[in-house]
């Protein structure tokens, strides 16, 4: 799938709520199923300190595919967490460079992404793109 | 105080009657700052509209207006704060600019390597960092008083700290995170006994308990207008005399001088000495309005009312499985810290924001003390005197929900 397909996958699962506590629950289920991150990965480097929470993320590359992986200590955070990894993990650095996240700001969650919140997200995509960035240059 | 008093109170404010998410706001977040009655914004409007020009100086009926307007405010805030002298009054930007002014301008006239400064493990960063900033361009050492479980400070701790290189104490006089409301009295004397002055950053203490700076015998006491129903950018660096003289100017500019020549500058008495340029003279009016409407209702009545709705909220909050209350000191004002299990505090504030209830979150600009507790942060609640119990039962019952919800 391409990164806007699953996109447009997340929009719709969302979509079928109209309730912004069935939106959390579901942000709270995905927070909860997150797969924890190696305690390997948890080092001072992979740390983003936001003011409010803290994300953690380490990125991979193998056969010039990016994978991520992340988590919070804050369940929602965690929940956003799972969605960026869901649509930018597993594409090319192209890809994950190109792309314009449109999806968080269509289920509702924009809020979580505003860089007033100073809850390590905002970096956490900055960081993501970073490291694309960082491996294309190395590819080239 | 009765409901008809608290709703009369109420119909003053008109933010209270804002829908947040459809909802009816439910405004729990009065230490970070204050919501602002009718008579103080209108004060702003009427400064603008009717007597705005320069003060000081102006031969014109205006500025003589304006002037005449900052100077009574300055001694509205005098007789607010127990002195009869005005002009141990500064108007600053706000606790953390009189912070600042004070550990430059004593800093500069008083410090030297090797000194020491002690502040407690509760302050908050803006009663940090300038004597940071202090200690490292002096080569000074911070003296940190530890607190107990509770959240009081260790005084044997405190005691044992003083020596003849302390050069100055500065502690809050009440806790923004857990509450506390810290001995000062004792702490100056203390403090006194070895000739060593004290600041008090009273930003959370003014609104909600009655201070007397001539009877605590504080050396420096500031204050913040914003928690206090006036506007933001104006706050109060209360000084002694004898100590204001003592002390070198913090900015340098218009108004502070008294003759200015490219040889040799000589400085303006107090309290101008303090305030270089324009000072914000619509901002001191507004606060002396709030002032005037705390005065009104009367500091004790919102002490004991806000006293109740706080031993309310905790008797409720309790009732809640998991709940632990960060801070349980003897003597509280106004705040409650807490945690649920091991939720973490970012989650329960989103979703009680949701439900239209502003908490706060995050460290409240502790860091230190946060992470002395080996805590990631905690919930806080701080009340006033335009909260109700009907609101707490609301709140607490959205709480329970969403504990549900990330349980």
């Amino acid at each position: 799938m391409t990164i806007n397909e699953i996109q447009d996958n997340i929009i719709e699962e969302f979509s079928q709520f109209d309730d912004w506590m069935d939106k959390y629950a579901l942000l709270i289920d995905l927070g909860n199923s997150l797969e924890p991150l190696d305690e390997k990965h948890k080092t001072p480097q992979n740390i983003i300190t936001g003011c409010q929470s803290r994300v953690w993320l380490n990125a991979e590359m193998n056969d010039g595919i990016i994978t991520y992986q992340g988590e919070s200590d804050a369940i929602l955070v965690k929940g956003i967490v799972s969605l960026l990894i869901q649509v930018l993990s597993g594409h090319t650095a192209d890809e994950i460079i190109n792309t314009e996240l449109y999806f968080i700001d269509k289920i509702g969650l924009k809020e979580h992404l505003s860089p007033t919140r100073s809850n390590g997200l905002v970096s956490m995509l900055k960081q993501m793109k970073m490291y694309a960035l960082a491996y294309k240059a190395k590819i080239n | 105080m009765n409901e008809q008093q608290i709703n009369d109170i109420r119909n003053d404010f008109p933010i209270l009657s804002e829908k947040i998410y459809n909802k009816d706001l439910i405004y729990f977040d009065n230490g970070a700052t204050t919501q602002k009655p009718r008579s103080v914004v209108e004060k702003i409007e009427q400064g603008y509209y009717h007597t705005n020009a320069n003060i000081h100086r102006g031969v014109h009926f205006l500025s003589q207006k304006a002037t005449e307007a900052h100077e009574e405010a300055r001694s509205i805030v005098a007789n607010f704060l127990g002195t009869d002298k005005k002009e141990e009054i500064i108007f600053t930007r706000g606790t953390t600019e009189a912070i600042n002014l004070i550990a430059f301008s004593y800093g500069e006239a008083y410090c030297s390597e090797g000194d020491e400064i002690v502040v407690s493990v509760m302050e908050h960063h803006s009663n940090i960092v300038p004597w940071q900033m202090l200690c490292e361009r002096k080569k000074m050492t911070l003296r940190v008083i530890p607190a107990n479980e509770a959240g009081e400070l260790d005084m044997t701790a405190y005691q044992n700290m003083l020596n003849e290189r302390t050069k100055l104490v500065s502690v809050m006089h009440v806790s923004n995170v857990l509450g506390t409301i810290n001995p000062v009295a004792d702490i100056i004397k203390l403090a006194h006994a070895q000739n060593t002055p004290v600041l008090i950053d009273g930003a959370q203490a003014v609104p909600h308990i009655a201070v007397n700076v001539k009877e605590l015998d504080a050396d420096f006491y500031v204050f913040s207008g914003h928690k206090i129903y006036a506007p933001t950018g104006i706050g109060v660096l209360y000084g002694k005399e004898n100590w204001l003289n003592a002390i070198p100017p913090y900015q340098g500019g218009g108004e502070m001088i008294s003759t200015v020549s490219f040889k040799k500058t000589t400085y303006n008495e107090l309290p101008f000495k303090f305030e270089a340029g324009t000072p914000d003279y619509i901002g001191s009016t507004a606060l002396a309005e709030a002032l005037k409407y705390v005065l009104n209702i009367g500091i004790d009545k919102i002490a004991d009312y806000e006293h109740q709705l706080m031993m309310y909220a905790t008797e409720e909050l309790n009732k809640i499985q998991g709940m632990r209350i960060i801070g349980n000191a003897q003597n509280k004002s106004s705040v409650i810290s807490f945690l649920v299990n091991d939720i973490h505090p970012y989650d329960i504030g989103m979703l009680l924001d949701k439900l239209g209830i502003a908490v706060r979150t995050g460290h409240h600009c502790a860091q230190p003390l946060i992470d002395s507790l080996g805590i990631p942060g905690t919930i806080r609640v701080s009340f006033a005197f335009y909260n109700t119990k009907a609101e707490i039962d609301v709140f607490v019952t959205a709480l329970k929900k969403v504990v549900t919800m990330l349980s």
